[in-house]
Formats: C-alpha cells, structure tokens, sequence
C-alpha cells in the first residue's frame, strides 16, 4: 500500500545516508531502542536527527521517578529519560542488532544503482518454513504461551472462586494451557552458488587481501538480498589450488609460483559435482595480481571459454595491483574473450576503486 | 465523516461509541462531537508521525517519527492504541487489530480527552479547525515547493523548526503589545516632562536640602536613560522571537508564511505538552471509571485488568504521565471528599486524627472538575503534590552519579522530587530566551538573552542554533548566557563562531 508517508520516510532515509542534505549530517544520531527478548536486552538502532535547539545542557541534572529501592541504587539499562546523558547506559547484556543485511543491501543496490537480478528459471525449488502464528491447546511445554496460559488459569481460578488477591497465586492446571502452533509456508527458492578464487602466491601482500575481503563482503551482501539460501565456496591457489574454508580463505599467505589454471579447473569440477548449472545460478569471483606463469594464461582463456563460461551466470575476475606482478593476466583476459557477456574484469589498484569494480561486476544484473 | 480513508465504521463500534457517549454525558463530561475512525497500524503510525493531521505538509522529520513508530511496533516494544486530535469535531482514530475491550476503554479514554480539550483552559485560544488548517498548511508548503524547490523550502523549514520553542505561551491570553506594523511611523507618545527626586523641604531650606546643580544632574541622566530605551528595539525583551523575526527580519514573502506556518502549529501544540500529565491523567481517570462502573462483562475484566496496568505502570527512570495524573485526580478527589485540604488539616499534627479525618463533605468530583478547567501540569504539581501523595507513590528524584557513571536514585525527598518535577515542566524544561535588542551596538545584529537560572545551556546545540537563527536574521546574531558562572557572548556572524566572556572585548 502507498503511503503519504512514505515520500518523507524515503527521504528521511537518504539524509541518514549522506545522499542529500549533508549539513543535517552532523545531527545523525545512532540512538537505539531497548527491547527485551526474553531475558535479554536487545538493542534496535535507531538514527534520529535532532534539530538543533536551545537546550540545557548539563549532563543529568536528573529527573523523577517512581518504584522501589534506596538511595544510591542504580536504575537499569535504559530506564533514565532524563538529559541528555540518556545514552550513556551501562553496556552488559544488551546485543546489538546491527543494521539488517538485507537493509544493507539495499543501501548498497541503490548507491551503485545495481539492477534487480533474475534468477535463472530453471528448476524451481521449494523451501519449506515454519512460521509461529497460531495457539492451540496441545504442543510441547517448549512452545507454551507463557501470557495467555496464565491469562486463562488466572480467570478459571477468579470464576471457581480459588484466587485469593492477598496469596496471588495462580497455577495453571492441563485445561489452562496453551501452546504456540506453526505453519509451514512453502517458499519458492532459487538456489545461487559464489565460488570465491584467490591468488595467494608470494606476490599478494595483506593489504590486498583486505580488499578482496571487503570486495567478497559486499558481493555476498548484495547476492544473498536477491537469493534465498546463498552457498559460498572459497578457493586460493598458488601454483596449485585447494579448497579451503572462509577463515583459511582470508588469512593464508603461500609462497611460490602461480598456476590459474589450477584453480580454474578445480572450481569446473566443483561445479560439476556439487552445483550443476542445470540448477543453481553460479556465479564465481577471482582476485589475483595478474602475475601468471606465462605459457598458463592460454589454458586459462581455454578453460574459461570452453568450459567455466557456459556453466555459470557470471564471472568476474579482479585484478589487485602489485608491485612485483606484470599484470598481463587481464589484458590476456580482454583480448581473448572480449565478447563473452557473462564476463566482467576490473582492476583494483587501492580501496577506494573497489566501489567502481562492484559497480562493474554486479551492474550486469545477471 | 472521515477523512483518510472510506472504510465504514463498523455497527457494532458504533453501538459502543453511542452506549458509551451516553454515559460520559451522564458523568457530566462535556465535549465536542467526536468522529471515530478504525485503522489499521500503518496508517494508525502514519497519522501518528503526522502528528495526527494526515494532511499535513511533506518534511522528513514526519518520515523518522513514523520509522521509530514502526520500528517500535515491528519489535513488539510499543503499540498505540488510539490517537485523539484536538478539533471540533473531535477526530480520534482506533487501531483496527484492537479487541471489543480494547476498543471499549479506548473510546472511553478518548472521551475524556475530548473533555480536557475543550474545557481546559490553556486550550481555549486553539484553533478548533486545525484539522482544515493543517490542510491549509499543506497546500501553502506543496506550492511553494513547486515554485521554490524541495530542498530550498525543507531546508528553510529546519532552521525555522530551530526556535519553534522560543515563543511565549501566555501570550495568547495577555497582551503584551500592540502588534508591531512595519509600515507605523506615527510620533512617539508624549511623556511628562521628567522630574528628578526631590526631598520634601520648607521653602526657604529648598536650595540646601535640594542642590540646584545636583536636580540638573539628575535630570540629564534619566532623560539619557529614557532616550537609550527609545533608542532600544523591541522596547521590552521579547519572548516570541518568531513573532518578533516574522515581523523584523527581512524575509521574502514566502519565507515569512512558512515561519508563521511553523508557529501557528508550534502555539497549537503547545498547550499538549503544558498539560501531558494532566491530560493522560483526566483521560484514564474516565476509561477506568466508565469501564469499571458501566461498561466491562465479567469475561473481560482480566484482559481490562491487563490492558489497563500496561497502561499505567510505572518505570524507574521517569514518570508515567498516566499513572501520576491519575494517581492525583484520585487524590485530590478523595481529598476533597474527607475535607483533607484548608487550614484546619494542614495545622492539625495529631496523627491518628489526620489519618482518620473524614468530614464527608463529597466535594471530590467538583473539585476534580474544577481542577481538569484551569490548572495547568506546572501549577496542578505545585497545589496539590503532597509528602503523603510522593511517599504512597514511592517517588523518587535520581540523577546521574559522575563516579559510577550510572543514574542513580538520589533522594525521597519530597522538596527534592518536587524541585526536579517543576523544574522539568516549567517553560517545557526548556531554556527561557529572549530578544533583548535588535539593533546590537547600532549595526542591526540581534542580542538574545538567555535567563540563566543555574543550568548551562548544551553549548554546540546553542552555537548552531545561532547558525539557524542567522539565516533568518541574516546580520551577525549574539546569545547572552552564563557559562561555569562567568557571563559569555556567544555570536555568529556568518562565517565564524565567536565565543567571549562579557566585559572582555579582546
């Protein structure tokens, strides 16, 4: 349903995002909301801005309250609303919600101005879920509604004349009980695969790992808000490749020569095995220095060409700058296959070009 | 008739709201027509953002109320029930999801805020077609946005929404002045010709007991005087400062509608906030009476019992409006019934006889109604907050402890929590600031005054506050303040912000 609201909120949501109005920017606060799950605190963020006014300042000059306790004792979290002091509250058990991927995403769909990908309809799949959204008389005592079991003890104990308001106790006895109940909703789902490759030969420093890692976190971020149930897959290779697990994938440092073409063939057989493209979208990312081993690089163009193209929706390859590397891989890249649409290569000389390389590789909308 | 969406009013709701308008009048509660609408909750927090007037003009900080609303209702924290607007007819919208009970104690919580509107006397100068004004806003903001461009009016509005709470809340029941006109160039009043002080002597001692030269001394100095104060403008410190930049500043006509627009709605609004305790309290008063005597099956009592604690329960860190403007109308009608009030109890220090003083004059639901006409949360605080009243309530003040860096509960005194309690409600708890010259050091910059009472103003809140009062005044803008006890200047002159001690001119 539109709303009229929803111009002032969409626009509220940019300034909050520094695309319009900026000097509003240094009024953003990241205040929070309080809840309670169960025993924990749960904090929500929530950004306000605050227009500035003439105020006092004086940090808790402190309020009134109203409820048990002496003198000196503290309040709980998030209980003072007094000053402005009201966000200095003692951390313990609150766990932060940070702000939602999928609401990151779309942050990151919209500053890119990424289109919407459509998934390959080929077999569609369903995923079944369950959803807690009835009550009912009978379930396991997990599932008992704490709230409305008390609720109807309380009344049938106050109706049979058992309640006595100055020994207020109420137990429930098996009629009282109730007990939430689910639905399970099927949910058509298209299956995506990323296979994430990356050159750790001798000639990748820390520092252009910490692009290919930042570059994977928002490639995953975007991907999972268009697919249900994203798989990752992570590859390194030197002169031969492994797969390994996302901790290994990040922090290994190898040494010696490098063989593309290795892992080139180990991602086609995984794909084979594991995620026919019968099935799943593939789509596969690749970050190297470019420095290959020379007679390497017209097997690479091969196995791209003939095989690992025509399997998955899109293939990227980004190429970090080293000091040490030739980087002739992508030129290799370019001229030999040039016209392959699924095909996206950028180069990433430093971090402030990873931006543009997500823009190239994701704006395809495949 | 309803106005945001054309759902019917269900006939089982409409048989409720006849049932219990019935027994509102009966109680003696008299309002306006009151037109219920059901909706659902998005539109409920969309009407909610709006501050209740769906029509209201387009600014984003509508957009971020209704996000914490959702928000809030998404996790389950918060949920309104009901929202009632001040107008006549009365427009008051329920929450669709709400059960039969619900909606029972809502309409009957709405009656009485209807009551309070229209009876209470800091609403007597509210405009009572606010709805169609808004509207009206609406249209105004939309077409210069057309003409002028969103970002150009929005961004106006913010500096606007800056000092939309320097305005003067007694001023629509006093007269402070005529209204200025620019175009009033008419000659200063005659004045009697000044007289210095003379002591009272026997003719013949005159020129001892009165020197000659010290009258003429005397004379110059007050005509200087006077003449300083002609020369001063406004003539009196001036609480309304949007008033005052409306008719001073040199805006452009556009501009100019949009800060009325701002203060037009800042001065509606104002007595709500003047009278949050009092009003919630009125209002719960009467649902849980009309509930409890009238309207509740005996299948609903445990939900009623349930709905309405969530309503008044109370939380360490602050007051419950609710609970504690309840909590006093019950007072001071049983106060009122017993004859606990007057010279005769307050100076009677015989225990037993004061806890058992009944003289059964039954004077409480006068009283209360007398109360709900012409007090105010400032003044309903100072009359009839009592020891008794904050120990059986088990008030607290607390304030925050710089060596555990946590609140903590600071005293159960009763002077202590009254201090805090008025202090928070006087002028909103917010800083009193005046215009105190428009024509700072003969070069047109403006002088504000802050009445500093032993608080500190939050100083980079004020600093850019200057900056938005600037892009109305446009010539250089001063605020006069007291920091760690020493006078300063704040100023900003357009490009650069100033602060200096008073009487240091480096």
């Amino acid at each position: 349903m539109v709303q009229k609201i929803d111009r002032d909120n969409a626009r509220f949501r940019q300034i909050v995002r520094g695309k319009i109005k900026q000097e509003l920017k240094k009024y953003i606060t990241h205040g929070e909301m309080i809840g309670k799950q169960g025993k924990e605190y749960i904090s929500i963020p929530l950004p306000q801005i605050e227009i500035p006014h003439f105020r006092y300042g004086a940090r808790g000059h402190g309020g009134v309250g109203q409820g048990e306790g002496d003198i000196g004792q503290p309040l709980g979290p998030g209980e003072a609303q007094a000053g402005d002091g009201a966000g200095d509250r003692p951390g313990g058990h609150i766990l932060e919600v940070e702000v939602s991927l999928s609401e990151l995403a779309e942050i990151l769909g919209e500053e890119l101005q990424l289109p919407h990908i459509e998934p390959r309809g080929k077999n569609t799949i369903y995923e079944e879920k369950d959803r807690y959204t009835g009550i009912r008389q009978t379930g396991p005592e997990s599932l008992r509604h704490f709230k409305r079991t008390y609720k109807r003890a309380l009344k049938r104990q106050i109706a049979s004349n058992q309640y006595n308001p100055q020994l207020p106790l109420v137990i429930p006895i098996r009629e009282d009980k109730l007990y939430r109940s689910w639905k399970t909703i099927e949910k058509p789902e298209a299956n995506a695969v990323i296979i994430y490759m990356m050159d750790v030969s001798g000639s990748m420093t820390d520092e252009q790992k910490e692009i290919v890692r930042i570059e994977a976190f928002w490639i995953d971020t975007w991907l999972r808000s268009q697919y249900n149930g994203l798989e990752t897959r992570y590859i390194v290779h030197d002169a031969e490749a492994a797969e390994v697990d996302r901790e290994t994938f990040y922090h290994t440092r190898e040494s010696g020569g490098t063989r593309i073409s290795s892992a080139y063939t180990l991602c086609d057989r995984l794909v084979d095995e594991r995620f026919p493209a019968t099935d799943w979208n593939v789509y596969v990312f690749h970050f190297s220095d470019g420095d290959n081993w020379g007679e390497d690089n017209a097997i690479c163009v091969e196995l791209l060409s003939e095989k690992l193209l025509r399997k998955c929706n899109l293939f990227c390859y980004g190429q970090v700058e080293s000091p040490y590397g030739s980087g002739q891989f992508i030129r290799e890249l370019q001229r030999g296959l040039d016209e392959r649409d699924n095909l996206a290569v950028a180069e990433i000389p430093d971090k402030d070009a990873i931006y543009d390389s997500i823009k190239v590789f994701l704006g395809k909308g495949r | 008739m309803s106005i945001t969406t054309v759902r019917p009013f269900p006939a089982e709701l409409r048989r409720l709201q006849d049932e219990i308008e019935a027994i509102a009048r009966r109680s003696r509660l008299d309002f306006f027509e009151t037109v219920f609408e059901v909706l659902n909750y998005e539109e409920l927090n969309e009407v909610a953002a709006f501050g209740g007037f769906p029509t209201r003009y387009a600014h984003w900080r509508f957009g971020m109320a209704y996000e914490e609303l959702a928000k809030g209702y998404t996790y389950g924290l918060q949920k309104i029930y009901e929202m009632v607007i001040n107008n006549d007819p009365c427009y008051a919208y329920l929450l669709e999801c709400n059960t039969l009970m619900d909606q029972k104690l809502v309409m009957a919580h709405v009656y009485g805020h209807c009551d309070f509107f229209k009876n209470n006397i800091w609403f007597a100068h509210t405009n009572r077609k606010m709805m169609d004004q808004m509207a009206n806003h609406g249209n105004c903001i939309r077409a210069y946005m057309d003409k002028h461009g969103v970002d150009e009016v929005e961004s106006f509005i913010d500096a606007c929404l800056s000092i939309e709470d320097l305005i003067d809340i007694h001023s629509p029941g006093i007269k402070r002045r005529e209204r200025a006109s620019r175009y009033d160039f008419g000659e200063p009043a005659e004045r009697d010709p000044i007289q210095p002080g003379k002591f009272k002597s026997k003719p013949y001692m005159d020129g001892f007991v009165n020197p000659r030269q010290r009258l003429e001394d005397e004379r110059k100095q007050l005509e200087d005087q006077q003449k300083q104060a002609e020369r001063r403008f406004p003539e009196h410190p001036e609480r309304d400062v949007m008033l005052f930049l409306i008719e001073n500043a040199p805006l452009a006509n556009w501009q100019r509608d949009v800060l009325s627009i701002v203060r037009d709605e800042a001065y509606y609004f104002a007595p709500q906030a003047q009278t949050k305790i009092m009003n919630e309290g009125w209002a719960s008063y009467w649902h849980s009476t009309i509930m409890t005597q009238h309207e509740l099956t005996t299948a609903e009592v445990v939900d009623y019992a349930d709905h309405h604690s969530g309503t008044v329960a109370t939380h360490p860190g602050r007051v419950n409006p609710y609970k504690l403007g309840l909590e006093l109308f019950r007072n001071i009608e049983e106060r009122w019934n017993t004859g606990r009030f007057g010279r005769a109890y307050e100076e009677c220090d015989d225990r037993d006889e004061r806890a058992g003083w009944d003289k059964d004059l039954g004077l409480g639901r006068a009283k209360i109604f007398e109360v709900r006409k012409i007090y105010n949360d400032v003044t309903f605080i100072d009359d009839f907050l009592t020891p008794e009243f904050c120990r059986e309530q088990q008030m607290f003040a607390y304030a925050f402890n710089d060596k555990t860096h946590q609140y903590e509960i600071e005293s159960r005194e009763f002077k202590k929590i009254k201090e805090r309690l008025l202090f928070s409600l006087t002028n909103f708890g917010q800083p009193f600031i005046a215009v105190q010259d428009a024509n700072h050091e003969n070069r047109s910059e403006l002088y504000l005054l802050h009445q500093h009472n032993g608080v500190d103003l939050k100083l980079d809140y004020a600093e850019d506050t200057l900056r938005n009062i600037h892009k109305l005044w446009t010539r250089p803008v001063h605020l006069e303040t007291r920091f760690d006890d020493k006078p300063v200047v704040l100023t900003f002159d357009g490009t650069e912000q100033h602060k200096r001690l008073l009487g240091d001119n480096s």
